[in-house]
């Protein structure tokens, strides 16, 4: 048979991805709602069908340590909020502390010091390839437990480190235990370091290929005008160099934000460690993942528009 | 040949530049010294060694029936010949270049002193030397007959590793005759490697699969990857872990959701893809429009075009954020740890919560992390010396 | 920057994912759990796992404890072997969802009896009986020298997470006006981990679980427990409220192992009591009891031998007691709130009738 001329359907260029995409469609729509379907069947049966009230029912439980006061007798939501204003806290004293130790290391490995420059790269080495919970895990149980506790605490003036933590401003051990107007927990302590040890070798890599991608004519140039290695590296070097770390540290940043939920791992309450304790209170697990969900999302969401932010201020002194 | 004086002019030169350098060199070295003979004194004095050597078996495959472990031992050897061949074969020609002979007594001085060193009984020193053996015995024969084994036959070689994957997922699971071992039985290195195996196999064709969807012209499509990989990226992996042991229970008709072992292993799937697909994306955005278009106006099929033309491209630039993504996930599979299986991290955790062994904490913990160091490093070595390989300028490429 | 909208993208989305589930009810609600276990011809059972006495693994990969002979008598009730079990350890937060989804049929796992885990709007579990009747305590170092509550003013308490002991640690202080630091760690491991390190001045948990974990310290004569008993704790196992027939055969199952204690029969003795039900149509009570006349079983969904199964494969409540964490083991705890009602305790057998 010959029938040229017209294109048969199945031939159609146009026809044929819509097709596609249509049956990608309805078979992902199918799915969904097979997903869904059990979801609302199971909970039915188990009696957890969706709800947001026990939100307002008094927690029960206590939360270690809060920067908003908090006791048992308070809802859910507030214990949830605590939970989230110490994963913040973390969060922000790491990303200051892992920018900070991850830049010195990244400038470090362009030191005119061979040792140094060497060490930068055993740092980076050595860290990036043991996981972070073993890290964790390392500097609760094994440094900071192990830090004296009650009279021998390490004692300077204004300042004291104890087992139970840092205190600052005139601490004063009574009863046996320390009590200072400005304290942090080792359970912080150790979360922290751990997030900063480990993020920040990989900020300095992001920092080391940045300046790396400046060229090094601009160094022999500033050299020639007579700046010293510091000025350089501080007007000419960093500035044009920012443009290349800053959409690499926002990566960094938010693997940080979110490897914070690992705090479970040293006795830290974070809002994963606050949620865990309220799914087992309530047993509403959906709810929960999704309360879990959607805060670590909004955080990512607060660090991008912040780099971004960022981002364009680094764009616009450029030029 | 160095002369003595050159040395020490060099070592001026990088260590004493400046004053300041002299300061900042002393004071480095003064901080190594403290550090170094504190951990010395430490592990020659202080550690007690016994808790890894009495859980060795523990260590490595946890509840695993003694009865069954020969399985292990046989994929054991099966995985060293293996090796041997593949590596024999990379090289060919019967040569031995100098990384070669280093990663040889590496591996011997490894069988030797690491055997002596976890005090395994003389049967088990023994097969691992044996092992290691086989492993030397295989690359040095398959380097020396390389070029007499016909050209087909040594393109078959590669497809070793698949069916050798699927052997060993037998050998383990049971099956085919075999009793079934179960796979809350699995722990320790066993379970480790398995889940990240797993995952890095199967995360790799669906993050490329993702990151073709991202570049796709077909809107439903292009939206429905931005969504998930997104969605992926912004979750902390120990939610997705928990959603996949506590939820996805209620997703499936019930008693229809795999073992927790299964479902972990799914879950490190699912969330390694989205970062896999950022990766291949990085490597298709770098490639100029026009390969596509050239490749399709030669009358390509697009699948052909994009498995021939695209991909191999995209990847020798994905290549190092992919593996990256690789070595991320084999260190995460420590997650699994804080969701109750006995990983290699939970393992050490219930070996530690046994009395004779309260507080060995530091021990257990370095161990681990040396283990963690060195496949993670080893990782890294590969990838760059197949980042050479595929190099195009690179000289031996046909 | 492009990733701020698609990340944006995806908020949309897990706000539709809940509003689901308030869109429609379910279907009809249908007993199947028993029926699930039978066709499957294994019983899935949750339990700790590290916990001496109650549920541990040997060195031979095998489990023990009074909670895992919980799970055999069921399985050798229902399946007519002990063997046919298969374990899985979970831990506090996560072993409601485990039963919730169905991942496990029945949790032996020292779980507190209390109304929200029973209501309906709560949990919405299902409790079988009391199998051990427990009270939560406190553990302090004898060198601390605290000898009450109130001494712990002030001071961090280690807790494991998500248990009910850690809202009555609260309820407790609470009532006392003490402030304290509770440090919460996700698993038992890590709790008595931090304790032993002097992380915290004492720890709480039911006190036979304290009594049992002391035995395994470096110095178990260096620490006391406090006169205090902060709450009733009955460890009781747990099935979903969503199926009755399910929740009966278990609670009648370990029912049927406090009644065997009241009768006298053990492991030992139980193959001749049943020759004896058989020879004598007279003693109808334990003709009925044994499945030697009439349909107990039946009524159940269980075989008609099911309490001869159950008995034989773990013995007695009595026996189960004693080998475990009483007298014949490592622990020693005494019988106390847990001897048969005619001996002045609390375990009583409804009657088999």
């Amino acid at each position: 048979m010959a029938t040229p001329a017209v294109t048969p359907w199945w031939r159609n260029r146009r026809l044929i991805p819509w097709l596609v995409q249509g049956v990608a469609g309805l078979l992902v729509l199918v799915v969904v709602a097979f997903l869904v379907g059990n979801l609302v069947r199971n909970l039915t049966n188990a009696g957890l069908l969706l709800s947001w009230s026990w939100l307002r029912n008094p927690a029960g439980f206590d939360v270690s340590e809060t920067l908003l006061p908090f006791n048992a007798e308070l809802p859910y939501w507030r214990a949830l909020l605590a939970g989230l204003v110490n994963t913040l806290r973390v969060v922000l004293a790491g990303l200051i502390g892992a920018t900070v130790l991850g830049t010195l290391i990244g400038v470090a490995a362009f030191s005119s010091n061979g040792l140094l420059r060497r060490l930068a790269r055993v740092y980076v080495e050595l860290i990036r390839n043991i996981p972070l919970l073993l890290q964790l895990v390392f500097w609760y149980f094994v440094v900071f437990l192990a830090l004296p506790g009650g009279e021998q605490a390490i004692q300077l003036p204004g300042v004291v480190l104890a087992k139970s933590g840092l205190y600052l401003g005139k601490p004063e051990l009574i009863n046996g235990v320390w009590q200072g107007q400005l304290r942090l927990t080792v359970e912080f302590g150790a979360l922290l370091t751990g997030l900063v040890v480990y993020t920040a070798a990989f900020i300095a890599e992001v920092v080391r290929g940045g300046v790396a991608s400046v060229p090094p004519g601009q160094w022999e140039a500033s050299r020639s005008l007579g700046l010293t290695p510091l000025q350089t590296l501080q007007r000419i070097v960093l500035p044009q160099a920012l443009r290349v770390i800053v959409p690499g540290l926002n990566s960094q940043y938010i693997s940080l934000a979110k490897n914070s939920s690992l705090a479970v791992a040293c006795g830290y309450s974070d809002l994963y460690s606050v949620a865990e304790t309220t799914l087992n209170q309530t047993g509403r697990a959906v709810e929960v993942v999704l309360i879990l969900l959607g805060s670590y999302l909004v955080i990512d969401l607060l660090i991008s528009a912040l780099m971004n932010g960022v981002n364009s201020w680094v764009q616009i002194k450029e030029r | 040949m160095n002369s003595p004086s050159l040395s020490f002019a060099r070592l001026r030169r990088e260590l004493f530049a400046t004053p300041l350098d002299g300061v900042i060199t002393l004071a480095l070295v003064g901080f190594l010294l403290a550090v170094g003979t504190a951990f010395l004194r430490w592990m020659l004095f202080q550690a007690e060694w016994a808790v890894i050597q009495a859980n060795t078996t523990l260590f490595a495959v946890g509840r695993y029936p003694i009865e069954q472990q020969w399985r292990l031992w046989l994929l054991t050897v099966l995985l060293a010949a293996a090796t041997g061949l593949s590596w024999g074969l990379l090289r060919g020609k019967g040569s031995w270049p100098r990384n070669d002979q280093l990663t040889a007594v590496i591996l011997i001085a490894l069988a030797v002193f690491g055997s002596w060193g976890l005090k395994l009984e003389l049967p088990i020193q023994l097969r691992w030397w044996g092992i290691t053996a086989l492993l030397l015995v295989v690359r040095w024969a398959a380097g020396r007959w390389s070029q007499a084994l016909p050209a087909p036959l040594l393109r078959l070689v590669p497809l070793v590793w698949p069916v050798l994957y699927l052997v060993g997922m037998v050998l383990i699971s049971g099956g085919l005759g075999l009793m079934r071992v179960p796979p809350g039985e699995w722990g320790g290195l066993l379970l480790t490697l398995l889940e990240a195996s797993f995952a890095i196999l199967l995360c790799f064709p669906l993050g490329v699969l993702l990151a073709l969807g991202r570049r796709s012209e077909l809107p439903l499509l292009r939206w429905g990857s931005v969504l998930y990989i997104e969605f992926i990226r912004g979750a902390p992996l120990i939610t997705l872990l928990f959603l996949g042991q506590n939820i996805l229970g209620f997703l499936l008709p019930g008693g229809l959701a795999p073992d927790r072992v299964w479902r972990a292993a799914w879950v490190l799937t699912f969330f390694a893809a989205a970062y896999v697909a950022e990766a291949v994306r990085s490597g298709l955005v770098a490639l100029p429009p026009g390969q596509l278009e050239a490749a399709r106006s030669l009358g390509l099929p697009m699948h052909q075009a994009l498995i021939h033309v695209v991909l191999p491209q995209a990847m020798r630039v994905a290549l190092p954020a992919t593996v990256g993504q690789f070595i991320t996930l084999l260190q995460d599979t420590t997650l699994l740890s804080l969701i109750g299986l006995l990983d290699l991290l939970g393992t050490a955790r219930t070996v530690m919560a046994n009395p004779e062994f309260l507080g060995k904490n530091a021990e257990v913990y370095l161990v681990l992390a040396v283990l963690f160091w060195c496949c993670c490093a080893a990782l890294g070595l590969g990838s760059r010396a197949l980042e050479t390989r595929l190099n195009p300028l690179a000289p031996s490429k046909a | 920057m492009v990733r701020l909208r698609k990340l944006a993208l995806c908020a949309p989305l897990l706000a539709a994912l809940a509003l689901v589930g308030c869109a429609s009810e379910g279907g009809g609600i249908q007993s199947q759990k028993l029926n699930g276990v039978k066709s499957r011809g294994k019983l899935l059972c949750g339990v700790d796992g590290k916990l001496p006495g109650f549920s541990f693994v040997n060195p031979d990969g095998s489990y023990s404890g009074l909670d895992v002979d919980v799970c055999r008598a069921v399985a050798a009730a229902t399946l007519g072997d002990p063997s046919k079990v298969e374990y899985r350890d979970l831990n506090s937060s996560e072993r409601f969802a485990a039963l919730a989804s169905g991942e496990i049929d029945l949790l032996s796992r020292n779980t507190t009896y209390t109304l929200s885990r029973d209501a309906s709007g709560g949990n919405g579990l299902s409790f079988a009986p009391t199998v051990f009747y427990d009270g939560q305590g406190v553990m302090a170092p004898k060198a601390a020298g605290i000898n009450s509550l109130k001494d712990l003013a002030g001071k961090p308490i280690c807790v494991e997470s998500g248990t009910t002991t850690e809202l009555n640690l609260a309820d407790r202080m609470r009532e006392i006006k003490a402030t304290y630091t509770p440090l919460k760690f996700q698993t038992g491991d890590q709790t008595y981990a931090a304790y032993l390190q002097g992380r915290c001045v004492a720890v709480t948990s039911d006190r036979s679980q304290l009594a049992a974990k002391r035995t395994s310290f470096p110095d178990p004569a260096g620490h006391v427990l406090l006169p205090e008993v902060l709450s009733k704790e009955p460890l009781t196992p747990v099935t979903v409220n969503a199926d009755p027939g399910w929740a009966d055969a278990v609670r009648w199952t370990i029912y049927a192992l406090m009644q065997a204690e009241e009768l006298g029969i053990t492991q030992a003795n139980i193959d001749t009591k049943v020759a004896e039900a058989k020879a004598n149509p007279n003693q109808a009570d334990l003709r009925r009891f044994l499945g030697v006349e009439g349909d107990f079983g039946k009524q159940l969904g269980l075989p008609a031998d099911f309490v001869v199964q159950a008995v034989k494969a773990v013995g007695n409540y009595g026996e189960l007691f004693e080998r475990n964490v009483g007298q014949g083991s490592k622990l020693k705890l005494e019988r106390g709130l847990n001897r048969q009602w005619s001996d002045g305790g609390l375990i009583y057998s409804p009657p088999f009738r």
